[in-house]
């Protein structure tokens, strides 16, 4: 079953079918189950912190001298991303399932981060995959992973990036399948994953459309996200797809520039359709159909994919996807930090980069909204680095 | 009758399971892999895997990763892999080929103008990973349209309420998988497995071939008492990268795998003793 016409699919080894067959009607009878949706909401006042505040950012507008500028403040979730969201709602599926296990991959570690702190507080043992890269240029996340008490496994393979933790994570998943729930945490990978990702992610769009309408009375004149999978982007736009009025822009890792070869991971904007991780979407590759390493500054966003709704909504236009370069994303977290004491992560650097363009294009009677997916206290040590401050 | 069916019958008459050995194309290098292929039916292969080289093998153990990097380094496209089938035809007639890897190089290829050309280059079937029946329009259907079996990988998770889902589409021979697991782990239990094909053969009339894991002539011995046919890939791809000297073929490299595929061919004639 695709997601949208060409996009999507189960793409995957005949081992993990029937296990997937199993998820889809499980989540089908989870989403009707007023027991685990209260679970869920509990879970989320009680331990993310949601509804996570919409913030207005004075300082940021008067600078920038257009639209109001607006932060929905995903990073002040426990945890520090969105990425708790999804992990919450898939640790109950697993749960009932009756898995003993958990596996995940991760980029920046804030996914891995999520998965080890659920896994902590349901008592389940966790292994996490990571690039070696990325275990290298993130490792207070990778502390925090080990302190949580998930076992995290350096994947050498490939560039030792997303991608690879990625293969891994499907080789282990392949290998322990009777005892194991693979706890994706972006929205790709095969049918059901894009769609419960986004099920889940999908209160960020909820909420900052409620939040909003109390403040300014209005829908906002556009909605901005960083994407890499694309899970915090599909969330906060969900909402607002059949809101034709709203201008919705996804910020995709442009690396050193998209026209620079093997130099950035803008999937869209300088990739095409392919196979890859269980479902059809945009994909870096050469003209055989082997996947590319992506390149990124920030690990995550460096995935030579994306998930398979966003490809869709590439096509289909209701979104601009636009890459934004290494140093684009850099300039932002450091006006964000200076202007407003926000440390954004790296990825939702690339979203602000994007706010920081289109903001003085917009009249000030209009309001752009940032999704501030992630803190950036991971990225201090790598991004103190590149400026020269260590 | 097909290439396929002609030597599952062949094996069946000679009261032994067939041999299937699998390689990756194009490793280390075109010519070496060549000399590899052209050696395997007189080693004892009945049936030639050839695997297709991808950058993301997701069912794939350490061994045929490095092949599957190898090969592409070593200049392997999927035109040059129809192109090493079209050669070895030209020598040999009779020993099947099948394709095995994942759908993404052939869908950027394109489905049609990739059967067309695999069926011209003699092709007889085509394994592909991550093409479960859920899929069955992309490239099984199609494949079946040009004359190209659909071999279908089935698993310890496939149980008997799938089974018929699996099958259903499936052509050539049916390929058990031995374990849960990737390619080259180890087989826990060769009684289950033994269990297993009885089951598949209950359901269909196919031959059965059991693949991942089978490494010695005692697993091939072992396992081929109820198999139609026993598949060894990852020893034969490891005896590649064993042979390399500074990232190259050497003198050693063909004959190494020549060497390990005795071993699976005797088992395979003792299976039934």
């Amino acid at each position: 079953m695709a997601v949208s016409g060409l996009y999507g699919g189960r793409f995957v080894a005949e081992t993990l079918m029937p296990l997937i067959l199993d998820l889809e009607q499980q989540y089908r009878a989870a989403k009707l189950d007023p027991a685990y949706q209260a679970e869920l909401k509990d879970s989320a006042i009680h331990y993310t912190g949601r509804p996570s505040p919409l913030y207005f950012a004075k300082r940021l507008t008067e600078h920038l001298g257009g639209a109001k500028v607006w932060f929905k403040r995903e990073e002040l979730n426990h945890t520090g991303s969105h990425k708790i969201n999804n992990c919450s709602g898939q640790i109950l599926l697993a749960k009932r399932m009756g898995k003993t296990r958990i596996i995940a991959e991760t980029g920046a570690g804030q996914h891995g981060v999520a998965t080890a702190t659920v896994c902590a507080k349901f008592d389940l043992p966790c292994t996490i995959f990571m690039g070696a890269t990325d275990v290298e240029r993130q490792k207070p996340n990778v502390l925090r992973m080990k302190m949580l008490g998930a076992e995290v496994r350096p994947v050498t393979a490939g560039a030792g990036t997303l991608k690879d933790a990625m293969n891994e994570a499907l080789r282990d998943w392949v290998t322990n399948v009777d005892t194991t729930y693979y706890l994706i945490g972006t929205a790709a990978g095969p049918h059901p994953y894009p769609e419960m990702v986004r099920d889940f992610q999908s209160v960020i769009g909820t909420e900052l459309k409620e939040q909003f309408r109390a403040a300014e009375g209005k829908l906002p004149e556009a909605i901005v996200a960083c994407v890499g999978g694309g899970s915090n982007a599909i969330g906060t736009f969900h909402a607002f797809l059949d809101n034709p009025e709203v201008a919705i822009y996804g910020a995709e890792a442009g690396g050193h520039g998209v026209d620079v070869e093997n130099g950035h991971a803008a999937s869209m904007t300088g990739g095409s359709p392919g196979v890859l991780h269980g479902n059809r979407t945009y994909l870096l590759q050469d003209k055989d159909g082997q996947i590319l390493e992506g390149h990124s500054i920030s690990a995550g966003p460096d995935y030579p994919g994306v998930g398979p709704e966003h490809s869709f909504l590439h096509d289909t236009k209701r979104v601009t996807y636009v890459p934004i370069t290494d140093n684009e994303a850099l300039a932002a977290f450091q006006l964000c930090t200076r202007m407003e004491g926000i440390i954004p992560a790296l990825e939702s650097a690339h979203g602000l980069a994007r706010v920081i363009k289109l903001a003085p294009t917009m009249s000030k009677d209009q309001s752009v909204v940032l999704c501030l997916s992630g803190r950036g206290d991971k990225d201090v040590e790598s991004v103190g680095n590149y400026l020269g401050l260590l | 009758m097909s290439r396929i069916e002609k030597r599952f019958a062949q094996a069946k008459a000679a009261n032994r399971p067939a041999l299937v050995t699998y390689v990756m194309a194009g490793d280390p290098d075109l010519a070496t892999s060549r000399a590899i292929m052209e050696a395997l039916p007189q080693a004892g292969s009945d049936i030639i895997e050839f695997g297709m080289p991808f950058s993301d093998p997701m069912a794939d153990g350490v061994a045929i990763q490095l092949g599957g990097q190898r090969a592409p380094a070593g200049g392997m496209t999927p035109r040059g892999v129809l192109g090493m089938v079209e050669d070895f035809r030209r020598k040999d007639e009779t020993t099947p080929i099948v394709l095995m890897g994942y759908y993404n190089p052939i869908y950027i290829f394109g489905v049609d103008k990739f059967l067309a050309a695999a069926k011209d280059a003699g092709v007889d079937g085509l394994i592909i990973v991550d093409l479960p029946p859920e899929e069955d329009e992309e490239l099984c259907i199609p494949a079946l349209k040009a004359g190209i079996n659909f071999i279908r990988l089935t698993t310890p998770t496939t149980d008997d309420k799938r089974l018929p889902t699996v099958l259903h589409n499936t052509s050539g021979f049916v390929y058990y998988v031995s374990m849960n697991g990737i390619t080259g782990a180890a087989i826990k239990s060769r009684g289950a497995v033994g269990e297993a094909v009885e089951r598949i053969k209950s359901h269909t009339d196919l031959p059965v071939a059991v693949g991942f894991g089978i490494k010695t002539a005692e697993d091939a011995a072992e396992i081929g008492r109820h198999a139609d046919g026993i598949v060894v890939g990852t020893v034969l791809v490891d005896a590649v990268g064993k042979s390399l000297v500074d990232g190259k073929a050497s003198d050693k490299t063909v004959s190494a795998v020549r060497d390990i595929v005795a071993s699976p061919a005797a088992g395979v004639k003792r299976a039934r003793e």
